[in-house]
């Protein structure tokens, strides 16, 4: 069992599906088992994306692929 | 906080609801399956951001609202005993049985509990070894690891007063017997993203492939939800029905194997009935034969009897995305979350229940 901590709030938690967190991860949780270690570097991907459609559009190349 | 704020931001958002606006140059219908999903559709006004072409359809994917009557039935007559201490997830207390609900058994008397998690349970039999401890083992695949676990513990301790009313449902059957429903308009999905986290999303392309729709494992937050239709959406402009992970944060292919492991260890695939669609081939789970002293309809002697659904309840409807909640002549009135006639309107997954919070006045 391990602390989670919920934007504050600690809860015990299961960590026996995640054997590979740490202390200091983010994990999904649900009804007291962590599922899941978020991965930092997928995290990070939505905003990269983002950031390109960003900079594609202001090149001004707003057209649909043929 | 993180993962969770940069996900609701605003500018984002607006970005994202652009570029699905650039592409879309036909009517599209996509289905979010997760109940989850769809409190966060409806409580950020997601859908209100896409073109009016694209209808978001809310799926089944609330495991309160699709627990079959027979088991809420079940569940109270084995909550009414005396000496038996039930436990269930907060959700189920309201869900309104043939008769009568969970509360309304705890208000007569019943010891009913409402518990966190299925560990919780384990731990009132241990420390109630003179009465009959049974949980109320509700939820998908996301659920699944944790009642595992509960049952494997129990056994490894030897305990004899604990049992469970197992009802899990699983999802790529439910989205199999959406699919070959011949007035389902589904194109593209919203594959839920927690119970992808445990059964990885290997199970979806032999569906991707079979019905040509593309299927998008999503998260929650709204940013999630944005950048998950616009995959669906570059995915049906072009033609194409593929498997993709939005919510690659958190869900890899394979899944989490420990889980997996554990699930297959203690339960094994059955047919399951889905209250307001019907009886899915394989599609809950049950105890395997090495558990079945832990099978609480077993210990119990329980069958089933027969069921009484209110005649007005559209939830079924709703459940299978063929009305929206609001569509329902009993919204609002004669069905609230405090005089619910179907579970959709209790459950915190349940789209009525959404539709009622987030949306009453459209």
């Amino acid at each position: 069992m391990g602390k989670i901590n919920f934007g504050g709030i600690l809860k015990e938690a299961c960590l026996a599906y995640v054997p590979e967190a740490k202390v200091g991860d983010y994990v999904i949780v649900h009804v007291g088992f962590a599922l899941s270690r978020v991965d930092e570097d997928e995290a990070h991907k939505v905003f990269e994306y983002l950031k390109e459609m960003e900079e594609l559009a202001e090149l001004g190349d707003g057209k649909a692929d043929p | 906080m993180k993962y969770l704020d940069e996900y609701r931001d605003g500018e984002r958002a607006q970005q994202l609801a652009r570029e699905i606006h650039r592409l879309t140059t036909r009517p599209w219908n996509i289905m979010e399956v997760c109940g989850g999903q769809t409190h966060a559709i409806v409580k950020f006004g997601i859908d209100e951001l896409l073109p009016k072409s694209i209808t978001l359809i809310h799926g089944p994917g609330c495991p309160v609202c699709v627990t079959p009557l027979e088991m809420i039935d079940k569940a109270l007559e084995i909550a009414a005993r005396p000496n038996v201490i039930f436990a269930s997830f907060g959700d189920m207390l309201r869900v309104p049985g043939s008769t009568t609900d969970l509360l309304s058994v705890k208000a007569r008397g019943g010891d009913v509990r409402i518990v966190y998690s299925p560990l919780d349970a384990v731990k009132l039999a241990e420390q109630n070894p003179a009465k009959e401890v049974v949980f109320f083992g509700v939820g998908f695949e996301t659920t699944a690891p944790a009642t595992a676990m509960a049952v494997y513990q129990a056994a490894q301790k030897g305990l004899k007063n604990f049992s469970m009313l197992i009802s899990h449902v699983l999802v790529p059957p439910a989205i199999e017997a959406l699919m070959s429903s011949p007035n389902c308009k589904v194109q593209g999905f919203l594959a839920a993203g927690h119970v992808c986290t445990v059964m990885g999303y290997w199970e979806y392309p032999p569906l991707a492939a079979k019905y040509h729709v593309p299927i998008v494992v999503t998260g929650f937050e709204p940013l999630d939800i944005l950048q998950g239709v616009l995959m669906v959406v570059q995915q049906l402009e072009s033609g194409r029905a593929e498997v993709e992970n939005q919510y690659a944060r958190a869900v890899r292919r394979e899944g989490n194997q420990p889980a997996q492991e554990l699930i297959h260890k203690i339960f094994k695939v059955v047919p399951r009935k889905w209250r307001g669609v019907g009886e899915i081939p394989q599609s809950g789970l049950g105890l395997n034969n090495a558990y079945a002293a832990f099978d609480a309809e077993k210990k119990f002697g329980l069958t089933d009897h027969h069921v009484a659904e209110s005649a007005e309840c559209l939830s079924g409807l709703v459940l299978q995305g063929q009305i929206k909640p609001h569509e329902c002549p009993a919204f609002g009135t004669r069905c609230t979350p405090e005089h619910p006639l179907g579970a959709t309107m209790v459950s915190s997954e349940g789209a009525c229940a959404a539709y009622y919070r987030y949306r009453r006045h459209n």
